[in-house]
């Protein structure tokens, strides 16, 4: 027998009796403002909040970021000095000082914000950057998780990742540091979509 | 292999008062943290129901979920493999790394690979593994198991790690920061992740309906190691399946305010199909969980979605150090686990609980630990693993128990001898709690001479 059929007559062997799958209700509590409710989540999590875009976008990254000089856009909006498409080796994307991308979602209760393939195109430029600033529409942001999990980029992307805030790590002291092996900081910018 | 010892190995973690002061300390703010966590929630109780039942559907159905599992993972391009044990997932992993050419595998914290001794495997034969998680990594350089399933360093200090750090990488010992030395690792694992051929990640979850796998981490290395390789490899356990999205929305809102007392993770991380011109290869693995799914008494402990908060709140965990549990999983949950894996080794671990019953108190998934702790020391006396003194102590108190007049008899003389007996007689080979422990000082009476006096109305009791 090949242990796939060994591994199943067994589990069908020894599984318990069947019981039943509950409904999961979506809990829903409508907060007044859910654009205030993804900022104090967001901001929890040690990530940085912008309420509008910037009048002068370019002078907003010199500002912020006055040593950057790779900047990976993945938007329309402004066009930075790359394109994820100009890694066609996925590793190189390690020279980006700041990557610009949209995300279809966010999520009120965790400030999380979801990345996939599609909006990302190479992977790596989400994690490889040093920075990120990410633009969000606020009408794509909803409650909680439960709502999240309805969007269908988990059932249709080949990678799809709920990212909350700059990478850390707790590992020393229980204390979280940023960063780890991710980005350094994690901006979103309410920025409709044009 | 000899039988594991932990009170042993917990006694001379104990010698070191600072390193045992550190890990409870830590442990005991975390656990403060999850508290917190779990009080933000309104639905947390109804959570912690909705997650228990799920798994358990789940795995009374676990056969047909674990094919559709696998049948929607090849629809989405994926490579499906089945390993009955460890030496099989090895070397299903070894084989996938061959047929690569990889010489180098840079892989995320998963602790089904710490099970399966993956890594000594791996480099057995000339494969160079990268630990990315900061935690194992910092095991891994000091050829150390994880203490904790969460996080594996934690019963190290910081100057423990600068230590380490100096000593390996040539840093600064004098700096004892944990951003700096996190820097260090970061700037040294780096440049392994962008060379290696291959990466590796576990599952915190894989789901039936879409065929991703999922996995959850702080500091982007499973995401780091699942996409900057072209080529990569999930291991999971049988017991990881979950249904639908709707239903990883509940053990997402759990997981994390559970393990670290932190909403969610930075990352929760999907993955379910290779990128263009990349492979994806998942191995689901038995080893044993299959025959435990049918222990009656067992069962539940497989709806364990390993968040530590047990371990976090067990007083002989946070005291011992999670080392001296010589087993993959420590703690409570290791307690009722681990022996399923080799009993003999681990027939002594199920008495290393003061089976106070916070950690069933405090599991998302409600598994009845402390019960299946008690379950467990039936067991081993049933099949004759425990050594003579504990044993004779519980013939006692088995003898007494179930005697009521007998109980307040021997707790009265228990009081007394407390206050009168002399301190050898306290602590002498018979009781091993005593030997790095004060007993606290006795009542002054019992509590049914307390009850007897303050709360009897009509003569009985």
């Amino acid at each position: 027998m090949e242990t796939r059929d060994k591994i199943l007559s067994s589990v069908l062997k020894n599984q318990p009796a069947h019981r039943e799958l509950p409904q999961v209700p979506m809990f829903h509590r409508n907060p007044e403002s859910l654009v205030s409710a993804f900022e104090k989540s967001l901001k929890y999590m040690t990530g940085e909040f912008v309420h509008r875009p910037p009048p002068d976008f370019a002078a907003y990254l010199r500002n912020k970021f006055p040593d950057a000089k790779i900047i990976c856009s993945a938007v329309p909006e402004y066009a930075g000095n790359r394109k994820p498409e100009d890694y066609t080796n996925w590793s190189d994307a390690h020279d980006i000082d700041v990557t610009i991308v949209r995300s279809p979602l966010g999520v009120a209760e965790t400030g999380s914000v979801l990345l996939t393939e599609k909006e990302l195109r190479v992977n790596t430029i989400g994690f490889l950057a040093h920075d990120i600033v990410i633009l969000l529409d606020p009408k794509n942001i909803v409650e909680n998780i439960h709502d999240a999990y309805q969007h269908p980029a988990f059932r249709e992307a080949k990678y799809a990742v709920l990212m909350t805030g700059p990478s850390g790590s707790a590992d020393i002291e229980g204390t979280t540091v940023h960063p780890a092996q991710g980005v350094t900081t994690l901006t979103v910018i309410m920025w409709p979509v044009s | 292999m000899s039988a594991v010892d932990q009170a042993a190995s917990a006694a001379k973690f104990i010698e070191d008062k600072t390193h045992e002061a550190h890990f409870d300390e830590l442990l005991w703010m975390i656990r403060q943290k999850r508290d917190y966590a779990a009080s933000q929630v309104p639905e947390w109780e109804e959570l912690r129901d909705l997650a228990s039942a799920i798994k358990e559907h789940t795995l009374s159905n676990l056969a047909e979920y674990l094919e559709m599992f696998e049948a929607s993972a090849k629809r989405n391009g994926a490579i499906v493999h089945w390993a009955l044990d460890a030496h099989e997932h090895n070397q299903i992993v070894y084989d996938i790394l061959q047929s690569w050419n990889a010489d180098a595998l840079v892989k995320s914290k998963s602790m089904l690979t710490e099970e399966c001794d993956t890594m000594k495997f791996l480099e057995l034969r000339g494969i160079t593994v990268t630990e990315t998680d900061l935690g194992e990594r910092i095991q891994q350089l000091d050829h150390e198991r994880p203490a904790h399933i969460v996080a594996p360093a934690w019963q190290k200090t910081t100057q423990d790690v600068a230590n380490l750090f100096a000593r390996v990488y040539g840093s600064d010992p004098t700096k004892v920061d944990p951003v700096y030395l996190a820097h260090v690792m970061r700037e040294h694992t780096r440049a392994l992740i962008l060379e290696a051929k291959a990466g590796m990640t576990g599952g915190n979850f894989a789901i039936s309906e879409t065929g991703a796998i999922v996995t959850v981490t702080n500091e982007g290395n499973a995401d780091l190691s699942g996409n900057t390789p072209a080529r990569r490899i999930h291991s999971v356990g049988i017991e990881k399946i979950i249904p639908k999205d709707e239903h990883l929305a509940v053990f997402i809102r759990l997981l994390t305010r559970s393990a670290t007392g932190m909403p969610i993770t930075q990352y929760t991380s999907h993955f379910r199909g290779p990128r263009e011109g990349g492979e994806m290869h998942i191995v689901i693995v038995d080893n044993g969980r299959s025959t435990r799914l049918g222990m009656e008494k067992f069962w539940l402990s497989l709806k364990c979605i390993r968040c530590a908060a047990c371990m976090n709140t067990c007083p002989v965990f946070r005291r011992s150090g999670g080392l001296s549990y010589g087993s993959t999983y420590m703690g409570p949950i290791g307690l009722i686990t681990m022996p399923t894996f080799d009993i003999r080794r681990y027939g002594e671990l199920p008495f290393s609980s003061t089976l106070n019953g916070s950690c069933s108190n405090v599991c998302p998934v409600k598994i009845n630990i402390h019960e299946q702790i008690y379950a467990w020391r039936s067991v081993m006396d049933e099949q004759h693993q425990i050594k003579f003194p504990k044993k004779e102590a519980m013939i006692v108190a088995g003898k007494v128990l179930s005697h009521p007049e007998a109980y307040r008899i021997a707790t009265e003389a228990t009081e007394t001898a407390l206050k009168e007996l002399p301190r050898f007689a306290i602590y002498n080979h018979f009781n091993p709690w005593g030997y790095h422990r004060d007993v606290p000082a006795p009542a002054k009476e019992t509590f049914h001479q307390w009850y007897k006096k303050n709360r009897m109305r009509n003569g009985s009791a």
